[in-house]
């Protein structure tokens, strides 16, 4: 796995050179406001065509290893422990015990106080900073509700940082957001940006959950991404995994058109993580067509898409297995997690 | 005045569903002089994935009943069945060209073997299970435990509803859940006795019932991981001795062709079960 450098762009610049230097809430807000409002039945429709599409053999086959590829294996339980967070590890570097060849997954995500121990875990096989191997993402800023002061968000981010953390995957105030307080939101995320920064100046990549379940609005989704964008994210991230709903394919899609409208623009390539909710290949499968219909094949690299999954990963290695042996697979050749 | 025939499309029975087969297909069930009777759903290997995937979500809900819960549950479906006795009959009387009397007999024989099977739920663990004699201060305990997820191709020459009775039943007594490929020319006893368990207390899953062709079906149910047994009692005009090195390959249980209809036996319960013994020390009461 390739990971290309983290933008060198300073926290907030991208709106400084978008909105002008004269950066204000109102300003801001204009802007967001600005924004064309989303035809959610067209919206809807094309996210189920595109989930019709059936895909088979040798295209299947790639489509799994694709998927394990993108895959952010993640464990987010006040139950961890160090000794599930080292069997996750194991897990990440082999998925499939029974078939060597079986790609390795792109990171593994967890809380801040397990980083040490994931990438104690992964041994040689961590990238810690470089651009081969897997990535360990820790979320920050008092996940999953986001609810706590800025001081404690950006020491939580910087104790993940300095622990060894590649990624970091933050949570928006919805509160404020959803109050119309973009530019508190647009602050903090500046803030953890800045709190990502390592000691030789490279910042960890930084995910921006936007919560979708608690947005209520498709314009919501497409306000807080670009929002997201502008303050300085390199991803964005549907949910957290605690909301339901959880990641859909017409959000996801949403966000998708944001990533592409934003490239246009500026020619910067932004990621975006679904998480939650997706537990089968075929579900899996249907995100593939949308990326590559939307913004395009290039899109499904480590460094641009990612899923946040826990038990997908068992689900594509019974359809992995299938492919290989010719027969049907079953929950007893795949680890319990 | 003249009513116009109302011919029925019979769909599939998987997870307490009616589903339609995956694939679309259907075929025509006939009299044995050919004439129409009705549509079944001509099931198809994806069909039978999902119908396993439904059986082991199962297993835990129907395993984990007691055994006098699933008697009482399984004498249930036997008074459902009698209720219907006279459908059964007509069909069977149609499907398999039966005189009324061969076909209530048959009906007859069905319910009892059914009855019959209900009984052992709460006893045979009684039976198979034993104490054992070991030198040391230990209490030595043998019990037997459902197997799992069985795969069953049901008796295709005869005795439809007998036949798939005798195969189902000893399965499902001791908490197995199973997938079973009905009779491929009269299927229809088998669609209204899935009807019958859909009304039920069987949970949803602990029975699913597949039409259409076993030498299509039979040969990715054997190879299939999930599957824990593979009762061929119906395979006798199949490639079996293929099945069975195919089931090997995942260290199935198996059970082989047999001619007519398995009598009861409490044999054909036992062989869907595994032993689990439990060393216990004696000690000062």
């Amino acid at each position: 796995m390739t990971i290309e450098k983290a933008i060198a762009l300073a926290p907030a610049e991208r709106a400084v050179n978008l909105i002008g230097s004269d950066l204000t809430e109102k300003s801001l807000k204009l802007h967001l406001e600005g924004l064309s409002g989303v035809d959610a039945v067209g919206l809807e429709q094309r996210a189920a065509g595109l989930g019709t599409r059936s895909i088979k053999t040798t295209s299947k086959a790639w489509a799994l290893d694709t998927i394990i590829k993108l895959i952010d294996l993640t464990t987010l339980e006040g139950a961890d422990t160090p000794g599930k967070v080292r069997s996750l590890a194991a897990k990440a570097m082999l998925p499939d015990p029974a078939d060597a060849l079986t790609p390795q997954v792109a990171a593994v995500c967890v809380y801040g106080d397990m980083v040490p121990y994931a990438a104690d875990a992964l041994g040689s096989a961590w990238s810690n900073g470089s651009d081969n191997g897997i990535n360990v993402a820790a979320v920050a800023t008092a996940f999953p509700s986001g609810r706590s002061s800025l001081p404690i968000k950006i020491m939580d981010t910087k104790e993940a940082v300095a622990n060894g953390a590649d990624e970091i995957d933050m949570v928006i105030d919805r509160g404020a957001f959803l109050s119309g307080k973009y530019g508190v939101v647009f602050d903090q995320i500046v803030a953890v940006k800045e709190a990502c920064r390592r000691e030789n100046g490279t910042y960890a990549h930084l995910k921006v959950i936007l919560e979708t379940g608690e947005l209520n609005t498709y314009d919501n989704v497409r306000k807080a991404s670009w929002l997201s964008i502008l303050a300085g994210g390199d991803f964005i991230k549907t949910s957290t995994g605690k909301v339901s709903p959880a990641a859909t394919l017409p959000v996801t899609l949403l966000m998708l058109e944001v990533v592409r409208d934003w490239h246009l623009l500026t020619g910067e390539k932004i990621g975006v993580k679904p998480a939650g909710g997706i537990r089968s290949s075929k579900d899996a499968i249907k995100y593939l067509v949308t990326v590559a219909e939307t913004v395009g094949e290039e899109w499904l690299q480590p460094h641009l898409f990612r899923f946040g999954a826990s038990s997908l990963l068992n689900d594509v290695l019974l359809q992995r297995q299938k492919l290989t042996t010719g027969h049907y697979s079953g929950p007893d050749y795949v680890t319990i997690d | 005045m003249t009513r116009l025939t109302v011919p029925k499309t019979y769909k599939l029975y998987i997870g307490g569903k009616f589903p339609r087969s995956e694939s679309g297909r259907t075929y025509e069930v006939t009299t044995k002089k050919g004439a129409f009777l009705a549509n079944a759903s001509l099931a198809s290997r994806k069909d039978a994935r999902d119908a396993v995937v439904a059986a082991r979500a199962a297993v835990n809900g129907w395993s984990g009943a007691t055994g006098y819960n699933r008697g009482q549950v399984l004498y249930r479906i036997a008074e459902l069945l009698e209720g219907r006795r006279e459908q059964f009959v007509d069909e069977l009387m149609a499907t398999e060209s039966l005189s009324k009397s061969a076909a209530t007999t048959q009906v007859d024989t069905a319910i009892d073997a059914w009855v019959w099977y209900a009984g052992w739920a709460d006893k045979y663990v009684q039976v198979a299970g034993n104490g054992n004699p070991v030198s040391g201060p230990y209490f030595n305990l043998s019990t037997p435990e459902p197997s799992g997820v069985i795969a069953i191709v049901a008796p295709q020459d005869s005795s439809s509803l007998l036949g798939l009775v005798s195969v189902i039943a000893p399965a499902l007594v001791s908490g197995n859940t199973v997938v079973v490929v009905a009779h491929q020319n009269a299927p229809l006893s088998a669609i209204s006795l899935s009807e019958v368990l859909a009304t039920s207390d069987v949970p949803g899953g602990a029975v699913n019932i597949l039409t259409g062709s076993p030498a299509e079906i039979a040969p990715w149910l054997a190879s299939h991981a999930d599957v824990n047994g593979l009762d061929l009692a119906g395979a006798e005009q199949l490639e079996w001795v293929d099945l069975q090195i195919a089931a090997a390959d995942t260290l199935k249980r198996v059970s082989g062709p047999v001619v007519g209809v398995p009598a009861p036996s409490i044999e054909r319960i036992v062989q869907w079960t595994e032993t689990k013994t439990v060393w216990h020390t004696k000690s000062l009461i």
